[in-house]
């Protein structure tokens, strides 16, 4: 097993390094400049060069390649033109509020859509069982960012319940430790904090999540399906034990297998749809900070996040795979 | 102990099937309808809607709708333009864009799928290259990406749309291929000495019709809502012309104020969308239930 492991690390390297290829010449060929966009149109000719210059804009884009791919070697991206700061450095600062979104958002999918897909399965043609799939139909159709809107639109607009953009309220939270604030105001036992974090974080997590649910839901309810003409099913009906036990510990256990998947392979639309999410909320992650950064032509930056989320998304799929063999024992790679 | 399962069997099936038909039906039937009327919205909408989409009234901005019979139906964006005429040209450009990722991208992928798996080899290793090095971009990362790159505008962004919608095609093609490739007709066809190009058009793609058919279905829902998406964003459709994601993008900053600009064209997204998925739905439960079981989302 660990062999097949180094295997897939080894093969994943060729595809890094091309997409950091494509993407590196993708941005550097779009149209823009990044000095007149920076600098303004009005700069005089000095001055650009001299940004170009510092910025290694003035050589051939294969030594740029190049160069890129030496430092980001050793884990370092450049420095961004925008922030003057380092990439990484950046990426850091913004990165825990989308990881913090990106959790919520699946746990508020995964704690609706197992109940609903369980209940959906287990009585197939029920009304419950109806409503159910209904209900993931919905979810899977719904365009994460106009539900973001709605959102906005019904609980914070007109109900005027939640917040509507930003991580906090200003002044409530403490200092920074992790840079996630649910877990930093915990911490610090600064309860209020806590509830502030919340529920600034719900609505932008229920409106990234709710693809999510829809699939999950409907994967559940298919998986379940599938287990319940299974032959220990039976026994432990057979058994005498109550439907009920029989549904939640026999069957959802070991229909739970195709749900780890989905959720690992919805990660990787998470991880898109919380660049839109993130714009709708003014949401202070890396995905917002994307389409600043692609705006502004700051090329390492764009590069930086890319090739982050990229090797989040290649990352994730291997712990998938290794997860499936931890869950399902019959599996042997 | 033979005969009661035998007898509980036949019961299960003459139970099930009565129930899965019309289930079946419903699905197929309303997803049907929905997308039929905005096909036909689509296309005789234009001509019969009441003003010029992209006429502004500065006299009547930000209207609320006020019902049926008056001038702006569903009211009027921030420029005075009237949202139910946007709405319905909007679907045309939206459907377009759809068909047109659907139609090249399942062309693309079917192509590439069908000589990856018939040829094997080097082909195959390069074209599953591109596709491993394409699967690993998050989705409308790439999007995003090329359209910085080309600019916006209806053509690039079927491009940018379908750079990543051929892939489901190639992988199921390519999976149906292997197996196509050695079934006795495919023999008998070289040994009457057809060609590689005739085998695979001839016998081997319409054998892969079916599914490309489920695949375009999901490929075109995905596809409206990445169009919306990127529009939304700044990086789709340029914003004078009216699709639902630019509507969208112009609603954003009018939230608070006219809900009316964000409801109409996101509900139109999401019908569609649902219409799509219900016909998606019921067209792999007729043709290929295999799919279903294996939990493919496509």
């Amino acid at each position: 097993m660990g062999n097949y492991f180094l295997q897939r690390l080894a093969g994943t390297i060729p595809v890094l390094l091309l997409i950091s290829l494509l993407v590196f010449l993708l941005i550097h060929a779009a149209p823009g400049d990044p000095t007149l966009m920076l600098l303004g149109e009005e700069t005089n000719a000095a001055d650009i060069a001299k940004a170009k210059e510092r910025w290694g804009l003035d050589q051939p884009i294969y030594v740029q390649y190049l160069k890129f791919l030496k430092s980001a070697a050793t884990g370092d991206f450049g420095k961004s033109f925008k922030y003057a700061e380092p990439v990484i450095h950046v990426i850091k600062t913004r990165l825990p509020a989308t990881i913090e979104l990106a959790i919520v958002a699946i746990v508020i999918a995964t704690l609706l859509a197992i109940p609903l897909g369980v209940w959906a399965g287990a009585r197939p043609n029920s009304w419950i069982d109806n409503l159910g799939t209904t209900f993931g139909l919905f979810g899977i159709s719904m365009p994460s960012f106009w539900l973001a809107i709605m959102l906005i639109l019904l609980l914070a607009g007109i109900l005027n319940l939640l917040p509507t953009s930003g991580r906090s309220t200003y002044g409530v939270a403490g200092p920074e430790q992790t840079g996630f604030y649910i877990l930093d105001s915990i911490l610090q036992k600064n309860w209020p904090a806590v509830w502030d974090a919340l529920t600034h974080i719900f609505l932008p997590a229920l409106a990234l999540g709710v693809n999510m649910l829809g699939i999950l839901m409907r994967i559940t309810r298919s998986s379940i399906l599938e287990v319940m003409n299974e032959d220990y099913v039976q026994t432990a009906r057979a058994k005498g034990l109550r439907e009920k036990n029989v549904v939640w510990r026999h069957v959802t256990s070991n229909a739970l297998i195709p749900v780890i998947t989905v959720v690992g392979l919805e990660l990787g639309t998470l991880l898109s749809g919380s660049i839109i999410v993130e714009t709708v909320f003014a949401w202070p992650g890396s995905g917002s900070l994307l389409i600043t950064a692609l705006n502004a032509r700051d090329y390492p930056l764009v590069t930086g996040i890319v090739m982050t989320y990229t090797l989040a998304f290649v990352a994730i799929n291997l712990i998938i795979d290794g997860l499936y063999a931890v869950v399902d024992p019959r599996i042997r790679y | 102990m033979q005969s009661l399962t035998l007898e509980s069997a036949t019961d299960k099936s003459a139970g099930a099937l009565p129930r899965l038909l019309p289930r079946l039906h419903v699905k197929a039937f309303t997803g049907g309808v929905i997308v039929l009327v905005f096909i036909v919205m689509g296309i005789i909408g234009p001509s019969v809607a009441p003003h010029d989409p992209n006429k502004q009234e500065l006299t009547a901005m930000m209207k609320a709708p006020e019902g049926i019979g008056t001038p702006h139906v569903l009211g009027t964006d921030n420029l005075g333009r009237d949202v139910l005429s946007r709405v319905i040209h909007g679907s045309r450009v939206s459907l377009l864009v759809a068909f047109a990722v659907v139609f090249v991208s399942g062309f693309v992928g079917i192509a590439l799928g069908a000589i990856s798996g018939y040829f094997g080899g080097k082909v195959d290793f390069l074209i599953q290259k591109l596709v491993e090095v394409i699967w690993a971009f998050p989705p409308l990362l790439l999007g995003i990406t090329i359209m910085a790159f080309l600019g916006q505008g209806l053509f690039n962004l079927i491009l940018a749309l379908v750079a990543q919608r051929w892939i489901p095609y190639c992988r199921v093609v390519r999976g149906q291929t292997l197996s196509l490739r050695n079934r006795d007709f495919v023999t008998a066809a070289q040994c009457l000495g057809a060609s590689n190009r005739q085998i695979i058009v001839r016998h081997i793609v319409p054998n892969l019709i079916q599914t490309s058919l489920v695949i375009g279905t999901f490929a075109m829902a995905s596809s409206i809502i990445a169009e919306a998406s990127l529009s939304f964003l700044g990086v789709g459709v340029p914003p004078d012309i009216p699709t639902w994601g630019t509507m969208l993008a112009d609603a954003r900053i009018y939230i608070s104020t006219s809900w009316w600009m964000p409801l109409f064209p996101g509900l139109c997204i999401f019908i569609t969308v649902l219409g799509i998925n219900l016909l998606g739905d019921a067209l792999r439960d007729m043709l290929d239930p295999r799919l279903k079981r294996s939990g493919a989302k496509i």
